[in-house]
């Protein structure tokens, strides 16, 4: 296990409550706290709608302002990011931390070609020119394994498969080295074959990039073959946290131990009155 | 690629053409009475006189051989004959089309400048105080009578004498040199602009706040977001070209009906467009002139459609291949 | 479990299906191959798993032994009947029989309707009963999945994915189908909730004698529950069989590959921290 000296990121009562414009007020993160080290694969895991997206986009600030409210503290690197105005976060966003959601295909846009996406991120964040900018593009998709660059470069999103495109959307979040990705659902929409190269490429690239992860699945196959420490949520909070190995080995809540496959009768497992979610998931 | 699509658009294009020049052969005849109704009614004029009137002028020649002679007459330019004018329409089309392109082409740029950004920032700041308020203004401009309007605006000329009450050109202008009559023009369009404008905008402005909406909150806006790009750019580079499709076919539409959205304030701020002319003509049964603007709309119509499709592919990789 | 002694509830042999896609511009037919000769027997009161990855036709074959697409060429018999000989109303009576759930829960139910009208809607199709009849047998199946009556008047929306999912196979149960295929029905539901899922099916399989057809790219979900496997590839039906059998010696190589690339948990927790 790497030796994580410091923390990058803090998490301290994190509360987020969503207040749709018809409909009751919905908890979605109810007081989470949790660290992420240095070059560390810390794994999310939990049914969802269980505020594992909700996480992942509060540390980005990207939720709907007049829809949710957020309280605790988020703190990446010394800075306290829910104290942060849209420009400073702008400069967070891709650069030091990033994002990859399930779906890559809806994750890019339809008119745009692959490779000018990828060029953009860097657009955004250095001063290079455009030029400078696809070249780097260019060299970014050979990087996250992808053969045969110059034709993927120019082509368009609907002219990928899932595999590609993922890689694609990967490409763009490692552009500008950043220090945490966020994985969400990674491999969602890959087949068995392109999972497994996907995942032994994450590994790689976390080692040449000194990256850290937070790696949300709900497939605990995927953490296992990733995550150093495993939080396992469920309605919002943290049930259970701990290196990875650990609670395999001993798995104390019942919900974690139906998570991790163990041979539990499914109808023992309590789900609250929360199955009946009268709010319109606007994730 | 395109040139074959166009040539195939052109094909359609030609068909429809023939099928519409028949039909509307076919429906005015329908219509009771013809030119020299009014010559009939009259005590003083004998009905041999009119008859031969009649037979000059080929009225009395059964519907086939008068479209064979009027699809002739279009090959050869004249677009048939007007009883009115006493001249060929073509000519007579040609130069009252050309004021109604000046003034619907004016408006159409104008109503796309306005509503771009009102659309825009509408979407952008959708739910607050600021976007329902407009909203309510748009309603409102939907809501008064384009005639209202235009009477409103013609007021304003009359009472102000900022601006000219009507016509294309001051008396005596035609002497002038190129600018100053260029600059007589454009304050005479000034008031139809902004009137057809006003009419065209609200729908507009609806249109592209809802298919911006709708683009927003797509999931590849957030990722790009996501990535640090700015909300600008986002907007231009990201949102706008996606939206961008359902409004293209707004736009085509938009030139297709443009002849008789003009009509209107044509007629009201006196602009010697087709309005104008198409109207006093279905007064007076001046069939050719009638069937010629038909014509002309219709041509309108193909090609405002065939623009918007060959924008479309333009603006869509994804409908280039299915 | 698998008991022979019945006919085949379906068999289809050489079945084939194209797509004809039109280029946008110069309107030029272009014909995709969806699968081809594909042959399969399918017997009563068996859970059956089509396995593939995305693109290689088990979607196209799925829509036509639902009868929502007509193949290019081929035998389909069910129950005994030609279907491919049907045509229209005649082909009407045979889509009871035959069932489908689909991936996504929420896209699969309209929004407009309520629990309750959603699960009657195929009795109004098929001009069964009167309204409070529908409304009965509709309550009753709702019940059998396990979802409480007092969510009748619910709208889909306000159902979890667990649960609007037993709403698409209470919809899918209340015509009394003999064969329920499920197109990656438990693709998109967490590993808590496909388990629940799963035990449902079971057990209403044994109360209806239903058979099943799964539809998945996921070998390693499929092989908790399936009897017998059809791996596709590339268009084509690659090994079909016992699943014990398929799993313990993969004949194909693309079979091979498949389950090469799936680790089981156990195995991977082991290497990674033994």
């Amino acid at each position: 296990m790497p030796g994580h000296m410091e923390n990058i990121l803090q998490v301290r009562d994190l509360t987020v409550q969503y207040q749709p414009v018809n409909g009751m007020p919905h908890l979605a993160v109810d007081q989470i706290s949790f660290d992420i080290g240095s070059a560390e694969v810390v794994g999310l895991m939990g049914e969802s709608g269980c505020g594992k997206t909700s996480i992942a986009l509060t540390l980005l600030g990207l939720l709907p302002k007049d829809h949710a409210s957020v309280a605790g503290s988020i703190s990446f690197r010394g800075q306290e990011l829910l104290a942060m105005d849209e420009r400073s976060l702008q400069r967070i966003r891709g650069a030091e931390i990033s994002i990859m959601s399930q779906e890559p295909g809806i994750s890019l846009s339809p008119v745009l070609r692959v490779g000018d996406q990828v060029a953009e991120v860097f657009r955004a964040h250095r001063d290079w020119g455009w030029k400078q900018c696809r070249a780097e593009a260019e060299s970014m998709l050979a990087r996250v394994g992808l053969q045969d660059t110059a034709r993927i470069f120019s082509a368009y999103p609907h002219q990928l498969s899932g595999g590609q495109l993922q890689r694609v959307v990967l490409a763009q979040a490692l552009a500008c080295n950043p220090a945490l990705l966020i994985a969400d659902e990674p491999t969602a929409s890959l087949d068995a074959c392109s999972q497994a190269s996907f995942l032994a490429l994450l590994t790689e690239l976390k080692e040449q990039f000194h990256l850290s992860i937070l790696l949300i699945s709900h497939t605990p196959e995927i953490q296992a073959s990733l995550a150093d420490r495993l939080l396992v949520m469920k309605e919002g909070r943290i049930i259970e946290e701990g290196s990875f190995g650990e609670i395999y080995r001993n798995p104390r809540q019942l919900y974690t131990r139906a998570m991790l496959r163990r041979d539990v009768d499914a109808q023992a497992i309590e789900f609250s009155d929360q199955d009946l979610v009268a709010y319109r998931d606007i994730l | 690629m395109a040139m074959k699509y166009i040539r195939r658009r052109l094909v359609h294009a030609a068909i429809l053409l023939i099928a519409i020049s028949i039909l509307s052969f076919a429906l005015l005849q329908l219509a009771p009475g013809d030119y020299f109704d009014a010559m009939r009614m009259n005590p003083l004029i004998s009905a041999q006189t009119v008859n031969g009137l009649r037979t000059e002028y080929g009225l009395d020649r059964p519907l086939a051989v008068r479209y064979e002679h009027w699809l002739v007459s279009v090959l050869r330019g004249e677009l048939g004959f007007s009883i009115a004018y006493n001249s060929p329409v073509g000519p007579l089309i040609w130069v009252r089309a050309r004021n109604t392109l000046l003034l619907t082409c004016g408006a159409t740029v104008l109503a796309w400048l306005l509503a771009i950004p009102v659309g825009t920032w509408s979407a952008k700041k959708r739910g607050t105080l600021a976007d329902r308020a407009c909203g309510v203004a748009m309603s409102t401009f939907l809501t008064i009578p384009d005639l209202l309007l235009y009477l409103c605006l013609l007021l304003l000329a009359v009472r102000t004498g900022w601006f000219p009450a009507g016509g294309m050109i001051s008396p005596g202008a035609s002497s002038l040199g190129f600018w100053s009559k260029a600059k007589d023009v454009a304050l005479h369009l000034l008031l139809p602009c902004v009137g057809l404008a006003l009419t065209i905008t609200p729908m507009l402005v609806r249109h592209i706040r809802s298919a911006l909406i709708d683009v927003l909150e797509s999931r590849f806006i957030r990722a790009a977001r996501a990535n640090g790009i700015s909300g600008t750019r986002v907007l231009f580079r990201y949102a706008w070209p996606v939206a961008a499709n359902p409004l293209i076919s707004l736009l085509g539409f938009s030139i297709g009906t443009m002849l008789s959205a003009s009509v209107l304030v044509e007629v009201i701020l006196s602009w010697p467009g087709l309005g104008p002319l198409l109207v006093e003509a279905i007064f007076a049964r001046d069939v050719y002139v009638v069937i010629g603007v038909v014509m002309l709309s219709s041509v309108f119509l193909v090609a405002g459609n065939l623009f918007a499709d060959l924008l479309l592919l333009a603006n869509d990789p994804r409908i280039r291949v299915e | 479990m698998i008991a022979r002694p019945h006919q085949p509830l379906l068999r289809v042999e050489h079945l084939g299906m194209n797509h004809v896609q039109r280029h946008g511009v110069t309107n030029a037919r272009l014909i995709v191959q969806a699968f081809a000769d594909v042959n399969l027997t399918i017997y009563p009161g068996t859970t059956v798993a089509l396995v593939g990855e995305s693109g290689a036709g088990k979607s196209s074959l799925a829509r036509c032994l639902a009868l929502l697409e007509k193949p290019a060429e081929g035998e389909f018999w069910f129950d005994g009947v030609n279907l491919l000989a049907l045509y229209g109303r005649a082909l009407f009576p045979m889509r009871r029989k035959i069932q489908m759930i689909f991936q996504d829960p929420t896209s699969a139910l309209n929004p407009r309707l309520t629990a309750g009208e959603i699960i009657a809607e195929p009795l109004l199709i098929h001009g069964q009963g009167t309204k409070a009849q529908r409304r009965e047998q509709a309550l009753n199946v709702m019940q059998q999945v396990g979802l409480p009556r007092k969510c009748e008047r619910k709208t889909a929306l306000e159902f979890s994915g667990g649960q609007r999912q037993r709403l698409a196979i209470a919809r899918a149960l209340i015509l009394e189908p003999k064969l329920l295929i499920l197109d990656e029905a438990l693709s998109s539901l967490d590993i808590a909730n496909q388990k629940m899922i799963l035990k449902l099916l079971t057990d209403i399989q044994a109360a209806r004698s239903l058979t099943y057809l799964h539809i998945s790219h996921d070998l390693r979900l499929v092989s908790r529950f399936a009897e017998v496997v059809a791996v596709m590839h590339g268009g084509k039906i690659v090994e079909q069989g016992l699943a014990a059998n398929l799993f313990a010696e993969p004949q194909h190589p693309y079979t091979q590959e498949l389950l090469a690339a799936m680790p089981s948990l156990e195995s991977i927790c082991q290497e990674r921290f033994a």
